[in-house]
């Protein structure tokens, strides 16, 4: 087999159809891109509940003088015995194991140390700041809903707060996303295989002089079909390549120059380019395997051997 | 070379067989003209030899083989073993007679430098040389029809099919045709050939395989066209 030939058939097969190719390309890249992009989301999320997950806490916050007007505070400021009640009951529950005391004079300083460039902290004092306890939890997953439950309500407690809440929300928005990039990514895989069904079935009739006569005389049916295969390999080659460029592009614009300085998160709660790189390889064998198989079984069907 | 055993051929759509219940034998090197009304057959039973159909009932063996048996790949093999020509050329526009003589070789995988060698051989043979870089609109129908033969011959074929080959051609260009496919023939090339033109069979007193309506109705060593004239 001339290996020469059949690239320069598929060449002048691609550069005959090329209108048709490129909208397929294009309409892969997207189609991988959101495939992508779901998938990173994913790992995103994953990042995130590893990271965070540990060192999710249940915090109380204790009643201040100022609180009075409070529903939860109707007597100010929480009392020593209620402060070391509390402390006592948390390090009792079985689902805590690890119970940290925050004053207020820590409150301040950690405050002081957030806020240092700013004026704000100048006009604070360690008063108008509350003290609190963090519960480390065993099992974070399953177990907020009974110490929150347990400490709401309680005499000296001004609020139970709990990390989880705002992380199920922001899991929830990127869980959305994530359906939404699958559900597109879908709807575009779709559009893909009509549209490498219809670019095979042209290259097929265009060249059907040339692949009767190969029939004839004998080619071989790989022979013949193979210039149409790599046509589709090419478009899923390509559309992989633009989808990958735009994966990167993606993750340094949004992930490191966006998010990352925006959110004060740990930087191990980010996807890293070993990721997108995996990313990238899984999305280019999907567009390799669809544009393939889809244009094998165009072929059948439109290219008698 | 050819033998058929009692092959039918039944189209799905048609209540007729095409073929109906056909056994002949044609021998190495022998020269067999294919008569009969359109709708005899003539057609279905090429296309069986080439496999490009398989018989629905009885078998064809080609060079001793029986090629239902043939596993589908092996099939470009067969065909690499059979010349065809047809009544419409089939040449390829865009190439010249020497590229499209050379294109039958190169997609069969032959090395350059055989296509290089036999390619301009064969255009001699037809009567072609000095035309070899013209294309194919460029050609009378006659001297298209010559680059087909040459197409179909340089792979040296022990078979050679012409499905009605002098159809488009005048009475004297369809002479200089016969010409070369005798002088195929007498390369030892097995040739069968279906045609409507009686004068080609009654000069050539070959052998004539008559079908008619799907049955074979004659076969006669050194025949001609029809009785009926």
């Amino acid at each position: 087999m001339r290996i020469s030939l059949v690239l320069s058939e598929a060449a002048t097969g691609l550069r005959r159809n090329l209108t048709m190719t490129v909208a397929a390309v294009l309409v892969i890249s997207i189609a991988l891109a959101l495939l992508g992009t779901a998938n990173l989301i994913r790992q995103q999320i994953n990042e995130m509940q590893k990271f965070w997950l540990g060192k999710v806490e249940v915090s109380l916050f204790l009643c201040r003088d100022i609180d009075s007007d409070r529903a939860t505070c109707p007597d100010g400021a929480v009392t020593d015995a209620q402060r070391i009640q509390i402390q006592q009951d948390l390090q009792e529950l079985p689902q805590v194991s690890e119970v940290f005391y925050e004053s207020k004079q820590d409150a301040f300083e950690r405050f002081q140390e957030q806020f240092a460039s700013s004026e704000i902290a100048d006009n604070i004092s360690a008063d108008d700041l509350q003290e609190s306890f963090r519960a480390k939890l065993a099992d974070p997953e399953n177990d907020y809903n009974e110490v929150a439950s347990a400490f709401e309500g309680r005499p000296g407690v001004e609020n139970v707060v709990d990390m989880r809440s705002f992380f199920d929300t922001v899991f929830n928005v990127l869980n959305g996303f994530q359906v939404g990039a699958l559900g597109v990514a879908f709807v575009a895989l779709i559009a893909t295989v009509l549209l490498i069904v219809v670019v095979i079935r042209v290259a097929a009739f265009s060249r059907r002089r040339e692949t009767s006569i190969m029939r004839l005389v004998g080619a071989s049916n790989l022979y013949i079909q193979l210039p149409f295969l790599l046509e589709g390999a090419f478009a899923g080659l390509v559309g992989g390549l633009l989808a990958c460029g735009a994966l990167i592009v993606g993750k340094y614009l949004l992930i490191d120059r966006l998010f990352r300085e925006s959110f004060a998160f740990n930087e191990a709660s980010w996807i890293d380019w070993g990721h997108v790189l995996t990313t990238c390889g899984i999305v280019m064998a999907i567009g390799l395997l669809v544009s393939i198989v889809v244009s094998y079984l165009t072929l059948l069907k439109y290219l008698r051997v | 070379m050819i033998r058929l055993d009692d092959v039918t051929k039944l189209y799905p759509s048609q209540g007729r067989p095409a073929l109906d219940h056909v056994s002949l034998e044609i021998d190495k090197a022998e020269f067999v003209f294919l008569v009969g009304a359109s709708g005899s057959g003539k057609s279905t039973l090429l296309r069986l030899i080439l496999r490009e159909e398989r018989a629905t009932d009885g078998q064809v063996y080609v060079a001793g083989k029986d090629i239902a048996r043939l596993s589908n790949w092996k099939v470009p093999q067969l065909r690499r073993q059979i010349g065809t020509v047809f009544q419409d050329f089939r040449l390829l526009p865009n190439k010249t007679v020497l590229e499209n003589v050379a294109f039958a070789l190169e997609v069969t995988g032959r090395p350059s430098h055989l296509v290089a060698k036999v390619v301009p051989e064969v255009i001699e043979l037809v009567g072609l040389a000095g035309k070899e870089d013209r294309y194919p609109g460029e050609l009378s129908g006659g001297e298209q029809q010559r680059v087909a033969v040459a197409r179909a011959f340089v792979n040296r074929p022990s078979i050679l099919i012409a499905d009605e080959p002098t159809g488009n051609l005048d009475p004297h260009t369809s002479v200089g045709i016969m010409k070369l496919l005798d002088r195929i023939n007498r390369t030892g090339t097995t040739v069968v050939m279906a045609t409507h033109d009686a004068d080609i069979v009654d000069q050539m007193r070959r052998r004539v395989i008559e079908l008619e309506l799907g049955h074979l109705v004659r076969d006669q060593a050194r025949g001609v066209y029809g009785y009926a004239r």
